[in-house]
């Protein structure tokens, strides 16, 4: 084999083809607290440890939504913290079947000499890091790496460069018991048709592959979160079977069958679209030999948030808002959405930010 | 999509897929000039074009084989031949629902600095040539990459070189309407276990798909033509065919498209029972497979029927039941029904393993 020999491979492989599961999909609940702080403050929320906490404990809690979720991105605090009555939260989920994962990049930086292209940090002592996120509970882990699309966009060297950071990313988390979720996100923002995002789209993923072969990263113990491919922000929308005939055939060209699972990002797509499109991905007819499912964080929240708006007595009302969500992402990963989603309020809105800072 | 587009599009497609259809696979009847020579000498026949010839219309004559078979290859010389009474061999295969397919590299020559590793030549004017063969009833084409393990081989640059040959040939084919098949042939030759096969395959294979996404090749117009996983032939281990399977497609699981609609097997040194067992386990092998898994076999489809022809008009019949037995044997592997039954021909369990093989 070309991938490494690592004492935790059959975990891996085990956890990797778990999150694929029909019917789950991934929370992203992983906002770092500057990016929380944005969401808070949409909805008049300060943002201090004890509510972020209990917005956390909110999801997790919501009758009926984990048996929806087969692992939760997690941000390094959430990973240390307790339900109100002193439960952690990583007890919480594995003893409902549902895994730990945890964010472990640090953020964008940019590339010199670019046009604003970046690459992503977070290797020094990623391994040690790692050793103790399993430690705590965590196996799996999410590393987000992004692409634009313009005039020279991405380049030879931001493709690269994500390309094998990633890579390094993946194997450091293997070595470790954790499998990584290896996400190269291309921006939605642009004027550009869909043939151009799929042009990206192959080209980015072809070079993905390449980097993890060459770092002898286990497949069978790794999961992709990708963009789907869809017209630029700026360019006129299209129909959820279209976007999944793009997304599929990019899929297909540049995916192995060896990758378990597919965990789409939501980009800026709303609650709604999110759903509608994932749904269209699992109804298309053809060669599909990973799982396609969610890993959504504002296209799971969004509606939630705003029905929550931090008080106590309105708990109740967004935590139905969230089972809604998941529910009606559970379906789409078996192509058996019928649309039919009581809409909460903000479903259907988009979310996109242009440029998006996590 | 970040492929170019072709107009042959629909067509290379079409193509690919069908030389892919389950139960059917590709005869490779490519030996050159010089190859072909040395397959006679082992049967005492003349290397002259009648005898070239007779050779090939015994082959695709065979009554009720080509049903067993969705492609041939062919050496240029073969491309522009006719039967005894004047047909054409391009027309008695598209009759018989046979796409004609042609080899288009001219052999290897040796990288400079190198452990005596190669790359493979033939770019020069091979679009005005693949305009020709297109013109001339091809459908398809073939070129030979070579891959060799060792201490220190495969090295990074003789798998950059191989593979970027391969991928410019590809679109280039593509450009012409002959749907390319790419080979990137790692010898058997050595004594490495088959782990270490199994380790080059997905390096090398991975190389050749990225090379393929840089040069904008569609791949749903492409065919694969790898080497099998297995032991090197002086590891001094046999492995049983489940072994192989086994190996053989986990590293496809873990390089090769699903665009790709189909894998066609060569058979390197292996002999003709052990090309279609090892098939057949391929194709029983229950994992994610999505691509069909068939042969594109030269010695191993043809080895017992050459012993039995000797270049002797009143063998004919009986050299072409021995080529019907290997062409039915290896279309049931395809469908992992071949129940180890097939009539074995003079020579059919011989290894067809000659080392540092050059075709």
């Amino acid at each position: 084999m070309s991938c490494f020999t690592t004492k935790f491979a059959d975990e891996l492989i085990a956890n990797a083809a778990y999150i694929g599961t029909p019917g789950k999909g991934i929370l992203a609940a992983d906002e770092s607290t500057g990016t929380i702080g944005k969401r808070l403050a949409s909805i008049n929320v300060e943002n201090v440890e004890s509510n972020r906490r209990a917005l956390r404990e909110l999801l997790f809690t919501t009758p009926g939504a984990l048996p929806c979720l087969s692992g939760v991105i997690l941000f390094e605090e959430t990973l240390y913290q307790k339900s109100s009555n002193g439960t952690p939260f990583v007890e919480m989920l594995k003893s409902a079947g549902v895994l730990p994962g945890i964010k472990v990049d640090k953020g964008t930086v940019e590339l010199a000499g670019t046009n604003g292209e970046t690459t992503t940090q977070g290797l020094d002592g990623l391994g040690e890091r790692c050793k103790k996120y399993y430690e705590a509970g965590a196996r799996f882990a999410k590393w987000r790496a992004v692409l634009k699309i313009g005039k020279n966009e991405p380049s030879e060297l931001a493709i690269h460069e994500n390309a094998y950071g990633l890579a390094r990313y993946a194997v450091i988390c293997q070595e470790n018991g954790l499998v990584p979720i290896v996400e190269p996100e291309i921006l939605v923002d642009g004027s550009h048709d869909i043939h151009k995002c799929a042009a990206v789209t192959e080209r980015v993923l072809a070079a993905c592959y390449k980097a993890l072969s060459d770092h002898h990263v286990l497949l069978e113990g790794t999961l992709l979160k990708p963009n789907m491919v869809t017209p630029g922000s700026e360019s006129a929308k299209v129909a959820p079977e279209v976007i999944a005939e793009h997304t599929v055939r990019a899929l297909q060209r540049t995916v192995p069958a060896a990758v378990p699972a597919i965990v789409f990002l939501s980009g800026g797509q709303s609650e709604e679209e999110a759903t509608r499109n994932l749904n269209a991905m699992n109804q298309l007819k053809t060669k599909k030999p990973w799982s396609l499912s969610f890993s959504f964080g504002r296209a799971l929240q969004q509606s939630t948030l705003k029905t929550w708006g931090g008080k106590e007595e309105n708990v109740k009302k967004a935590q139905e808002a969230f089972l809604v969500r998941c529910k009606a992402n559970s379906e789409a990963t078996l192509g058996a959405y019928k649309g039919d989603a009581k809409l909460g309020e903000g479903a259907a809105e988009s979310l996109h930010v242009k440029d998006y800072k996590y």
